[in-house]
């Protein structure tokens, strides 16, 4: 159990700055995942805070002490990686109890030969045993104690793994990327495992992924990265729904959110196409960007905007329409909840969405806070000109 | 032709060339095991033969082992490769981690002249290694057969380049568990590096069973002597050179590195692969 501090953290390699300035504070037993695409420097930050990278300036807190100087060992955190990293020559249940031998024996004790003789070694053995074996249950991998990993398959390796991180009881777990050398089915599995356990187990966990599908799905927060600086934090459907920054927004669901070039006018409505958009901004005039999910553009033949539809991809429950259209660089994505009612490659159709749907970004990228005036009657679901 | 007679004949040809190659490689082998079974008078007669007439193989070995104290120099051969092997693994392996593994200023140039050093002939360094012993008064000793060989360049080379193949995430993790960086080098890596260390001490026990001419220059006391000095002692240029005897002690000196070969065969060609690959 422990609460994390970072402040102003930065970390630069052979003068390339990969942290610039990360500040976070990783509250006790939370559940937080730094997601973003590869190179941002999630990874990094989560070395940093193991203790396996020192830091260029700033500060790790963990339960208000500095953590700068101390060993990775002596920070008591636990760490599960991407490749298991177990060790090739040992069995499971030595995995499993390295770090235990580590902490709980002097070293003369670990010493081969030597150490089967000196008088505690027998009392701590049996102890460690016991605990690889509750561990080992816990994670239903008590048959493969004798294996070594080149037996194990890639789910049960990484039992294996998270079995190594939690026999120690640490302050805090840190994962990194622990699933990305799944399967996909195996991968949606061990998401649900993971999340159990951190219910199980009430320990702050540090999550890094840039499935953004993994984060949404298992995290109490997540922290977006994007190129060194976090450039969000809040609960999932908070960084979905309110994304502070158009690199957000793109990262964050799937498909990708549909982004069309637009325009502030002088009276503070939103114009995009050609269209005057029914949504309001203070912000002052010029280019911006106007973003709707997927979700919310509905397919009509009223619609505001048209296009041809030049790629469908049906997944059984759900049905993703391409629609490519002049003023767009990419396709617009829509989504249709009724597969059965998909139109034709080729076909031209009609679009449209609800002006609370837009979330418009500036020039430069950060979100711009848009109004939909009340009004007396509007089309049902449509933006309105 | 056929495509199926014109692969039998390329067959043919190539199984001709692998097998002249065989053929002189292993020519001298078989007059040393040809020689050493003849008595002295078929060695010195003028016909050649492969098979002796008689067979005087166990007359051969007898003398040899009567006439000069092979199990002794066995004995020494054993005691200075494995001193020599178990001290370069001691000082490779912590080099080569340092090398492959961890960061810190000049290591690249620490590592290139490591590479360099892999240029330099023993024979170049020889006399100023034999001055340096004269003056720490070990000559004529153990010590001076093994200690000039302890820092092996291409054992530091070789390790270091298996090194740099195990995964980061392995030694972040065994850091994670508590082990000091020394621990690494000896509960992680050298378990992990088992093929590579087997093919470097098939190399560094061959190199120092055979070598003639480093303990030819440091000994003197005959008590102290490597397998190949005991061969020399039956070379005499007053009564003649008693070939019998010497091809069976030559025999009975190759045979332990043949032996353990042959047992580590498949390591040793994974040892010498894993270098090239990845």
């Amino acid at each position: 159990m422990a609460e994390i501090e970072i402040r102003a953290l930065r970390k630069a390699f052979d003068g390339a700055e990969v942290l610039k300035g990360v500040d976070l504070t990783i509250h006790d037993g939370e559940f937080i995942s730094l997601v973003g695409p590869s190179g941002c420097g999630k990874s990094t930050l989560l070395r940093v805070i193991a203790g396996l990278e020192p830091q260029s300036s700033g500060e790790v807190r963990i339960d208000g002490a500095g953590a700068d100087g101390i060993r990775p060992s002596a920070r008591n955190l636990a760490m599960v990686f991407q490749s298991y990293a177990l060790y090739p020559h040992l069995s499971v249940f030595d995995n499993i109890a390295v770090p235990l031998r580590m902490k709980r024996l002097s070293a003369l004790e670990r010493a081969p030969f030597v150490g089967r003789l000196m008088p505690g070694r027998r009392r701590a053995e049996r102890v460690i045993r016991d605990d690889v074996e509750r561990v080992a249950e816990q994670l239903e991998i008590s048959p493969l104690l004798k294996r070594k990993p080149g037996q194990l398959s890639g789910g049960q390796r990484q039992r294996v793994a998270v079995g190594r991180a939690i026999v120690r009881q640490p302050r805090a777990f840190l994962f990194d990327e622990p699933l990305s050398n799944l399967d996909a089915k195996l991968r949606v599995h061990m998401r649900a495992e993971i999340a159990q356990l951190h219910r199980q187990l009430k320990t702050t966990f540090i999550y890094v992924t840039h499935d953004q599908a993994e984060a949404m799905t298992m995290s109490g927060r997540i922290a977006v990265m994007i190129g060194g600086e976090l450039i969000q934090v809040g609960t999932p459907a908070a960084v979905y729904e309110d994304p502070c920054d158009i690199r957000v927004a793109e990262f964050v669901g799937t498909p990708k959110i549909n982004a069309f070039p637009g325009r502030i006018r002088s009276d503070g409505r939103l114009e995009m196409l050609g269209h005057v958009l029914h949504a309001a901004t203070l912000a002052p005039e010029g280019e911006c960007r106007i973003c709707v999910r997927p979700e919310r553009i509905e397919l009509a033949s009223h619609g505001l905007l048209s296009g041809t539809v030049v790629h469908l991809e049906n997944l059984g429950s759900e049905a993703f329409v391409h629609i490519g259209s002049a003023g767009t660089d990419a396709p617009v994505v829509a989504r249709v909840n009724d597969p059965g009612q998909l139109p034709a490659i080729g076909a031209t159709v009609g679009y449209g969405f609800a002006p609370e749907a837009v979330r418009a970004f500036d020039a430069d990228g950060k979100r711009i806070v848009t109004s939909v005036p009340s009004r007396v009657e509007r089309p049902r679901g449509m933006a309105v000109v | 032709m056929t495509p199926r007679a014109r692969m039998l004949l390329w067959s043919a040809i190539r199984h001709i060339v692998l097998l002249a190659g065989a053929g002189v490689m292993l020519t001298p082998f078989i007059w040393m095991v040809s020689t050493a079974s003849k008595p002295q008078t078929e060695i010195f007669s003028s016909d050649l033969h492969l098979i002796p007439y008689q067979f005087a193989l166990w007359d051969n070995l007898l003398i040899a082992f009567v006439k000069a104290d092979l199990w002794r120099y066995l004995l020494n051969g054993l005691i200075v490769t494995a001193s020599i092997f178990g001290l370069q693994v001691l000082v490779a392996l912590p080099a080569a981690y340092a090398l492959a593994k961890l960061r810190f200023l000049g290591r690249d140039v620490l590592f290139a002249l490591v590479v360099f050093c892999i240029l330099i002939p023993p024979q170049a360094t020889a006399i100023p290694v034999f001055l340096l012993l004269h003056k720490l008064g070990v000559l004529d000793t153990y010590a001076a057969l093994v200690l000039p060989f302890t820092i092996s360049v291409f054992g530091i080379f070789l390790m270091r380049q298996f090194f740099k193949t195990v995964p980061d995430d392995l030694i972040d993790a065994a850091r994670m568990d508590g082990i000091s960086e020394f621990g690494i080098v000896w509960r992680v890596m050298l378990p992990t590096a088992i093929p590579a260390v087997t093919a470097f001490g098939i190399f560094s026990v061959v190199a120092h069973w055979n070598d003639y001419f480093w303990p030819l220059i440091v000994l003197n006391s005959e008590h102290l002597q490597t397998p190949p000095l005991a061969v020399a002692h039956f070379r005499n240029n007053e009564a003649g050179t008693n070939y019998g005897p010497l091809m069976a002690a030559a025999m009975v000196i190759i045979a332990p590195l043949v032996i353990a070969f042959l047992f580590a065969q498949r390591r040793f060609i994974e040892g010498i692969t894993l270098t090239g690959i990845k």
